[in-house]
């Protein structure tokens, strides 16, 4: 079983379902992680992404599927045959035992003659050497957390597996600690996988990510793509915000489409759309979406509204506004200028956006409010 | 004048408020009094200079503390006391520790039926496991070389210890995080290695204290013990057969001096261990 | 030590989320560690049951005190239930009134240590374990010694003409008391348990929305605390229903409980095995359904 840990190359997921009773926590996932990249699994609570990482660690057997580093079938083996470590959740330190013997816990299992000074120098990496002597119980959480992350690091793993590291941390420590997770990660060179409900962590830290719901993968790509391009509903969703609205293909106007979308024409291109005729989702993001008084020359992309409210976020300034539909949209608008802001609720404005930035995706069931 | 008037409802209010927030303080120090007078009693009648019978103060002696074991049969039972814990509480809690590690890590066809066979024993009145044992030794084992006596008392202590055991340790095992040994299995540590270096130490205090009930309830029983005992004596039989001519004052020497170890290992084992968690405030489960 | 250890398990009922998943073969390392443990009750509790049963079942060779023959002999049940009738009675209104009192005394004890204590929690822990470590027959003894003729309890309550005997050894109210005082502390552990677990904040707002203390109690705290307390009755009641040491060193010489006609059925008088044996299946008939009945009015179903 030795070469198991030896096993090099990029990670692979075939068509791996896992099934609890009548439950189908992954549902046939395929996956490719390039070796060296940080990816982000990305989703809500209970769509599989945990289920999908204990099974690459091996704490949870696939009920079909196959698990590959390289050319090696990881399938069927043990977590202790592997060459996969995880950062837990609660970060699960061994809380009999010493920092450093936390660390180094790894390491002496592998029988590794070093494993003291590897544990040192782990610890040196996420800044912990000074809390060598301590036990877990006397760290705070972040510290705990560095810790849980030396530990797993020293071993220098093929697969580094990261269960929402940062969820028990406040806000401030959880900015620091992405800055510091993606620094560890392109020194160290390793592949690490990333599991994580909030989008922004996931955006910041990793090359890719790829956004699951119930088992499967909706999208996956770089952020950027996922923001600018989502191809479904719930990417558009829970990736950022989205205005989005039921529409129907009415025609084609050059590389654009021609939708009506509650009686109002808009346009989207047709790269920029996964529907080509029929029904279809139509969306802009609220930043993209242009506010004011009177109606914008040059028609085409604009809609009259009823403002709803306006809360003042420093940067920008954030407006709810009542669409002729009754749905309601949210645009934001930089502070570029110091006048104060005149608009009020009950207000007529119109909105606008360039059709460039729109997108379209497919409407798949029932109708439902798309803007928060 | 019209001061005094206004002070002096408050003033008893005062009164009465402290007594209601310290009331159930109060009850609670007087049953713990209540808890501790036979025991004082105990000490105190250590000293009595009694002439036939233990009941009534008659005077002030040390020589009950000179020599406990003047007394025929008072040592000699001590010792057999002491052994059947030591042997019974190994073996009750090795066993029971095995149970409560299936019971909690494991998924089983039976495991219901174990539950109730691991909860009756303790449902049982000790007279009618004590009287069920003396059957079946008299009219069973014995045919088998088994005889009532030491090994009797032994096999028995270790029967109604094993329940408690498995339940206490449960409870520690339950409160463990599953995610810790899940790291340790990440961590290169095989079954036997993630048992040994992390899950054992980890339930170990629940182990102890497991053990130490065991050892206390052996120590104490006197029921069952009476029954599957033949002629051996343990202390409590001692204490139990002296008692219809008068307990001797070295009984009492020799139980408040177990009492005294007792809780003296009890409040060491406190102080090493806050000593040795020391710092650590923000430990959570 | 004794009930405290084991008590916080009876009432959190966990454990399934715990569970090994699906390892292959697991199971037989279950079984395995299960085994020793489940064949040393197999031979030392089932087994010695069933024995019971059948010598309950016995009959005695007339002329021969002390043996016996397997018999179906149902009449002994009939003669155990007429001859003792009243000794069941009196174990079960003894225990039934011990159970009573140890629980108005063990409740401001536990609510105390649970809210009241702060720092002196420990040591109040201690306080309720330490006595277990002198012999409970001394205790018991020194029971005997306390309620004694000469001692300051009779004297103090003949003074007052509170007794009506003259005498408070000897009488069932010295067996009642010494039941109370030894089973104490099975109720104060699981009562303090439980309450230990509950939100102050809980019994606070109770405080608030009903003001009245008596109310907040009945209606707050203790359903909070019932899993401590049905532990707790059970604890106290099942041994001092089968007790027969309190009845023989405190008690009077006739009016015995059924602990002491078995003990000495069995220990004492040649030939009373299978009437004492019916009395013990009776006995632990009678408490097995009594908890299970009582489990069922009060209690969660997860006891263990």
């Amino acid at each position: 079983m030795g070469d198991l840990r030896d096993a090099h190359g990029d990670l692979q997921l075939e068509s791996v379902t896992k099934r609890f009773g009548d439950f189908v926590a992954v549902d046939g996932l395929d996956l490719e992680v390039p070796r060296g990249s940080f990816f982000a699994l990305l989703g809500p609570s209970g769509c599989g992404k945990t289920t999908t990482l204990r099974m690459i660690a091996g704490l949870e057997q696939p009920t079909a599927g196959r698990v590959l580093i390289g050319d090696t079938d990881l399938t069927g083996s043990r977590p202790y045959e592997r060459p996969v470590n995880t950062v837990f959740q609660s970060y699960a330190l061994f809380p009999h035992l010493s920092v450093h013997d936390n660390v180094a816990f790894g390491p002496k299992r592998r029988k590794a003659k070093d494993a003291d000074t590897r544990a040192g120098e782990a610890l040196e990496l996420v800044q912990m050497a000074d809390f060598a002597a301590r036990k877990p119980a006397q760290l705070s959480g972040g510290q705990q957390q560095r810790v849980a992350l030396a530990r797993a690091l020293v071993n220098r793993p093929e697969v580094l597996l990261l269960d929402e590291p940062l969820g028990a941390l406040d806000l401030k420590l959880r900015r620091e600690m992405q800055v510091e997770l993606k620094r560890i990660q392109t020194e160290v060179g390793l592949t690490f996988i990333h599991v994580t409900h909030d989008q922004e962590e996931a955006m910041t830290m990793a090359d890719t990510v790829a956004v699951m719901n119930r088992g499967h993968i909706e999208q996956m790509g770089p952020p950027e793509e996922l923001y600018d391009l989502p191809r479904t509903r719930f990417v558009a969703n829970f990736v950022g915000q989205a205005n989005m609205g039921p529409g129907t293909v009415e025609g084609t106007d050059g590389d654009y489409l021609v939708a009506d979308v509650y009686g109002t024409k808009v346009k989207v291109k047709r790269s920029r759309s996964q529907v080509q005729e029929g029904s279809l989702l139509f969306g802009v993001r609220p930043e993209k979406v242009q506010v004011s008084r009177t109606q914008p020359e040059g028609g085409g992309n604009d809609v009259m509204g009823v403002v709803k409210d306006v809360s003042f976020l420093g940067v920008a300034t954030a407006y709810l506004v009542e669409m002729p539909s009754g749905t309601i949209w949210s645009c934001y608008e930089q502070n570029l200028d110091v006048e104060p802001i005149d608009l009020r609720p009950g207000d007529q404005v119109w909105l606008r956006w360039n059709p460039a930035h729109a997108f379209a995706v497919a409407p798949e069931g029932a109708l439902q409010e798309a803007a928060r | 004048m019209a001061s005094t008037t206004a002070h002096r409802p408050s003033a008893t209010r005062r009164t009465r408020t402290w007594l209601a927030d310290h009331f159930v303080m109060l009850v609670a120090v007087a049953v713990l009094v209540y808890l501790f007078l036979p025991v004082a009693y105990t000490f105190a009648f250590s000293f009595n200079d009694h002439g036939k019978t233990n009941i009534v103060w008659q005077g002030f002696t040390l020589e009950h503390w000179k020599d406990p074991c003047g007394v025929p049969g008072a040592c000699e039972s001590l010792v057999t006391s002491l052994q059947v814990g030591a042997i019974s509480t190994f073996i009750a809690t090795v066993l029971g520790t095995m149970m409560a590690l299936a019971m909690v890590r494991y998924r089983f066809r039976g495991k219901a039926m174990s539950n109730v066979l691991i909860f009756i024993p303790m449902a049982t009145p000790e007279i009618v496991l004590g009287a069920s044992l003396l059957t079946i030794f008299v009219q069973g084992f014995t045919n088998l070389g088994l005889r009532l006596g030491f090994w009797a008392i032994v096999f028995a202590h270790i029967m109604f210890c094993i329940s408690f055991v498995v339940v206490t340790v449960r409870a520690r095992i339950q409160s463990l995080d599953p995610r810790i040994e899940e790291a340790a299995q990440d961590l290169y540590a095989g079954p036997q290695s993630t048992f040994w270096k992390v899950t054992f130490p980890l339930i170990l205090p629940g182990v102890l204290g497991a053990a130490m009930l065991a050892f206390s309830l052996s120590f104490d029983d006197f029921i069952i013990t009476n029954f599957v005992s033949g002629n051996e004596s343990t202390f409590p039989k001692f204490v139990y057969v002296s008692a219809r001519r008068g307990i001797p004052a070295e009984a009492n020497v020799i139980g408040f001096s177990m009492f005294v170890i007792a809780v003296a290992l009890v409040v060491a084992a406190q102080v090493v261990r806050s000593l040795r968690t020391s710092g650590s405030t923000n430990q959570k489960g | 030590m004794s009930a405290a250890a084991h008590i916080p398990s009876s009432t959190k009922g966990e454990g399934g989320a715990q569970e090994v998943r699906a390892p292959a073969g697991s199971r037989w390392m279950a079984y395995l560690l299960l085994l020793p443990g489940l064949l040393w009750l197999g031979v030392f509790f089932v087994l010695p049951l069933v024995q019971l049963g059948a010598v309950s079942l016995q009959s005695r060779w007339p002329d021969f005190p002390g043996y016996y023959y397997p018999d179906l002999n149902w009449h002994n049940y009939v003669q155990a239930l007429t001859d003792y009738g009243p000794h069941f009675a009196r174990s079960f209104v003894y225990a039934g009134l011990a159970t009573l009192f140890a629980f108005v005394l063990a409740y401001p004890l536990a609510y105390a240590m649970a809210f009241k204590a702060g720092r002196w929690r420990g040591i109040m822990m201690i306080c309720i374990i330490a006595p277990f470590f002198t012999s409970f027959i001394l205790r018991t003894f020194a029971w005997a010694q306390i309620l004694s003729d000469e001692g300051w309890v009779a004297d103090v309550l003949n003074a007052l003409h509170l007794l009506p005997g003259g005498q408070i050894i000897n009488t069932p109210i010295a067996v009642v008391a010494g039941l109370t005082y030894n089973f104490l502390p099975f109720m104060v552990l699981p009562i303090y348990a439980s309450l230990e677990r509950a939100d102050p904040r809980v019994i606070e707002a109770g405080g608030d929305l009903y003001a009245n203390g008596l109310t907040t109690f009945r209606t707050v705290t203790l359903p909070m605390s019932m899993p401590g307390v049905l532990a707790g009755t059970l604890l106290t009641f099942i041994p001092a229903a089968g007790d027969f040491v309190n009845m023989e060193l405190l008690g009077p010489q006739r009016g015995k409980m059924v602990g002491n006609v078995i003990n000495d059925q069995f220990l004492a008088i040649p030939g009373g095995y299978p009437i004492a044996a019916a009395l013990s299946f009776t006995l632990m008939a009678a408490i097995l359904v009594m908890v299970f009945l009582y489990v069922r009015r009060f209690g969660t179903e997860e006891l263990v």
